[in-house]
């Protein structure tokens, strides 16, 4: 029974963790790239709401994901607009398009709730490494996308530490007038990534609403992209650092349904509580840690950048 | 004949804001010179060159570069027609690695960089011209004058037929600069040209084939360095003579009024914090604090205005112990702060002038009654500091950050004079600031030790320290390496000291 119970939770942990590391991932990259993203919150749940609409209208999940992609890119790409181009304070156009990506999934998706898909994501058997004993039901035994994850995550390491585009990312994210004067274009790089984090906003909050629910809800991410931003700083910028704590916050929230489902005597509201309380406690930690190592956020972000400032 | 120049910039004019910073100006540098831009602060160097290596883009004007008329929209395009920049202000990624720095934005190192061979490259590169950089280290572990050479490696590694370096000798030891001199004199004889940036006379006729003179925005002049001599370039940069400083007399020494025992404080990165610094300054007196960036002087500064805590030894005033005293408890005791940034600690930018200079005052009776702050008194108060500092203000209430840098000082110093302060500290006093404004600053602190306070004066400027200060102390690596009497102080010695000798060596050698 231990060994079951076990393996359940990290199966568990790893789907309830993956919409988050979408998010994470995405969060990181234009962080990376020197602008900060409030608005992950309102990116998933356009996401989400337009991936569920898309894929029960044509019946394909696959579309259901481009058209998530393609709403949570042009919500970051609104967002791009106004901090890049405009130099807007970041927080505040963030805090709006939370707001505004709310509102507007709440209003597209309101005919939607309730109703039934049919061609959600489901698991895939992926044969002799499913297989594994322990390794295989935790690991592999999920749906597409959270093979897709296991893909982007190394792929988007190696981009950002090893390849010449990685190094431009971090150099706009750390000094943008540097990285300008050996012509780098700054408000490019920094379009791209805004805009690539919000498509991956929008594929977390799509695996929301077709694989892990799989239905539509108003309001149905729960705070998952404000866990997504703490999540990055915890995981100081890296991409395997956010897949090993959006497995941890995604254990905590599973445990909570587990723990009550075991019938331990603890309030359902104080479990509900648990990632939460979580991310606070991870902020207080990593924030002392990061003071006392230096390993601080890219060094100008929030900061807008404009060549002719004097 | 354009064949023979390498860039030919013609009637470029670029304005900012409220300020024509370029005015028609005219620059010719030919292939294999060096071409010193001479000009106050302000004079436009900075803009024009800005405008040569793509960041800024002219109003109108034409620039020629072999030859053919080009249009920078981009500092990549200028890379591109080997231009290459250092600006003063090094334009680097901290956290990386020197070779990551010099291969940013080339295409050369391939997609996934083969950093090893990148590497190999950069160090052949630095010592073919005498430049010892190393590839692998990180650049915050690296010397302001590491950190330049990593700039100019950086562009001959883009193959940069000209090198414009701005105001390079500024945060260089005397020691440091010759050798970046004979740097770029060898460029030179590989064909390479090369602008140098700068308002010290010495250095154009030390170096330069020929000099270009900007004033106000406009270029008054352009000469053989063998048909010139210092006095005519300073006639042409500043449109008059200039009074030759009188050797002042030293003063007289007073009381020792502060008093620093072995004091050591933290840093905020990894560099020295302060070690057991001792040092004493009398009534009277100006004790000129010089070191490289980086070795303690802000810390020095901070410890003493209670913004640093210390971490051992014992600061008194008077004979008082105040160590560890708030800031607020040491400008009770009569301490008056010029923080190096003045628009940042200084003063507020946001606010007007009335509430900047009322920010130490509204405490006391007088200017306010409980927590209410008599608007009228506190104006009244205001204009009377700005009247003995002669600032001219078109509104008492618009925010501090437009006006311009001397008037910004003089208000600041306006308000840390008005308490009549015991001990006064200040730092860069004068940086950026042009010529008659960092007159105006020095006859203040001047004024005021003669009145008594005891001064700390930290500045980057040798000529600064030498100029006003009775005593200098050198800082290195947070250690404080000896105090001279400004009489004793040559600055080569200080240099050396600067650069981590003690004074007994650096006199035996």
């Amino acid at each position: 029974m231990t060994q079951e119970f076990l393996i359940t939770i990290l199966a568990t942990a790893i789907t309830a963790g993956t919409p988050i590391l979408f998010a994470a991932l995405g969060e990181l990259l234009t962080e990376r790239s020197g602008i900060l993203n409030l608005g992950v919150e309102g990116m998933m749940l356009v996401g989400a709401v337009s991936g569920f609409i898309f894929a029960v209208k044509t019946n394909d999940p696959w579309l259901g994901v481009l058209a998530a992609l393609v709403g949570g890119g042009l919500m970051a790409l609104i967002h791009a607009f106004l901090t890049v181009t405009l130099q807007a304070n970041q927080v505040v156009t963030g805090l709006a398009l939370t707001l505004f990506g709310t509102g507007l999934s709440g209003f597209l998706g309101k005919p939607y709730i309730g109703v039934p898909i049919e061609n959600a994501f489901k698991p895939v058997n992926l044969g002799i490494l499913s297989d594994i004993p322990f390794i295989g039901p935790v690991f592999f035994q999920h749906d597409q996308l959270v093979y897709l994850s296991y893909i982007v995550v190394p792929v988007l390491w190696f981009l950002i530490y090893r390849t010449r585009l990685g190094l431009n990312l971090r150099a706009v994210g750390e000094n943008p007038a540097s990285a300008d004067s050996l012509g780098v274009s700054v408000y490019k790089v920094r379009y791209f990534y805004v805009t690539l984090g919000g498509m991956l906003a929008g594929l977390g909050g799509a695996y929301l609403s077709l694989a892990y629910a799989p239905t539509w809800l108003e309001n149905m991410t729960a705070g998952r992209g404000w866990i997504a931003v703490a999540l990055v700083i915890f995981a100081t910028w890296n991409p395997l650092r956010a897949m090993l704590g959006s497995y941890i916050f995604g254990g905590i929230d599973a445990f909570g349904f587990r723990a009550q489902a075991m019938g331990i005597a603890i309030p359902s509201f104080f479990l509900k509580m648990l990632p939460y309380i979580f991310t606070i406690l991870v902020l207080i930690m990593v924030t002392r840690k990061a003071m006392a190592n230096r390993v601080g956020s890219p060094g100008a972000l929030g900061v807008p950048y404009d060549r002719e400032e004097r | 004949m354009t064949e023979s120049l390498l860039v030919d910039m013609r009637q470029i004019t670029k304005k900012f804001p409220g300020v024509l910073a370029n005015d028609q100006v005219e620059l010719q540098v030919k292939r294999g010179e060096i071409l010193a831009l001479l000009g106050e602060n302000g004079s436009g160097k900075s803009t024009l060159m800005s405008i040569l290596s793509g960041l800024y883009r002219p109003d109108a004007g034409e620039i020629y570069v072999a030859g053919h008329q080009v249009s920078f929209k981009s500092p990549r395009e200028a890379i591109k027609a080997g231009i290459g920049m250092v600006h003063q202000h090094f334009k680097q990624v901290e956290t990386f690695s020197v070779a990551e720095n010099v291969i940013l934005g080339s295409k050369d190192a391939g997609f996934t960089m083969n950093t090893k061979q990148v590497e190999k490259e950069i160090a052949e590169l630095s010592q073919g011209y005498g430049l010892q950089v190393d590839p692998t280290a990180k650049i915050w572990q690296l010397s302001v004058a590491e950190r330049q050479r990593v700039e100019i490696v950086k562009m001959l590694y883009r193959g940069s037929k000209l090198l414009v370096l701005d105001e390079p000798t500024a945060v260089l030891t005397p020691q440091e600069a010759r050798e970046l001199f004979q740097v770029i004199k060898q460029m030179t004889t590989r064909g390479q040209s090369v602008i140098l940036i700068t308002h010290k006379l010495n250095e154009v006729m030390e170096v330069a084939d020929r000099v270009t003179i900007l004033r106000n925005g406009k270029s008054v002049a352009t000469r053989e360095r063998s048909q010139v001599n210092e006095r005519e370039l300073a006639r042409l940069m500043m449109g008059q003579d200039i009074i030759a400083p009188t050797k002042r007399k030293l003063g007289n020494l007073g009381q020792p009024i502060l008093q620093l025992k072995d004091v050591s404080a933290p840093s905020d990165s990894n560099r020295a914090g302060l070690c057991n610094v001792s040092l004493s300054v009398r009534e009277g007196e100006i004790l000129g604090i010089a070191g490289i960036a980086g070795n303690g002087r802000r810390e020095l500064a901070e410890a003493i205005v209670g913004l640093r805590s210390l971490t051992g030894g014992s600061i008194t005033l008077c004979g008082k112990d105040v160590s560890n005293f708030s800031p607020r408890e040491i400008i009770e005791e009569g301490v008056s702060y010029i923080p190096e940034d003045r628009l940042g600690s200084g003063l507020v930018p946001n606010l007007g002038a009335i509430d900047n200079l009322i920010l130490k005052e509204y405490r006391r009776p007088g200017l306010g009654r409980g927590p209410f702050i008599n608007r009228k008194l506190a104006k009244e108060f205001a204009l009377r500091l700005i009247e003995s500092v002669g600032v001219k203000l078109t509104g008492l209430e618009a925010p501090v950050k437009m006006l311009s840098g001397g008037n910004l000082q003089r208000i600041l110093l306006a308000r840390e004079l008005a308490a009549k302060p015991k001990v006064i500290v200040a730092v860069y006093p004068v940086r950026g600031l042009d010529i008659a404004a960092a007159e105006a600053v020095h006859q203040m602190l001047l004024e005021q030790r003669s009145k008594g306070a005891a001064i700390v004066l930290i500045s980057e400027d040798l000529e600064e320290l030498l100029k006003l200060s009775d005593n200098i102390g050198v800082l290195y690596k947070g250690t404080l390496m000896g105090v001279l009497p400004v009489t004793e102080a040559e600055p080569e010695k200080v240099g050396l000291m600067m650069l981590g000798s003690q004074p007994e060596e650096v006199k035996a050698s």
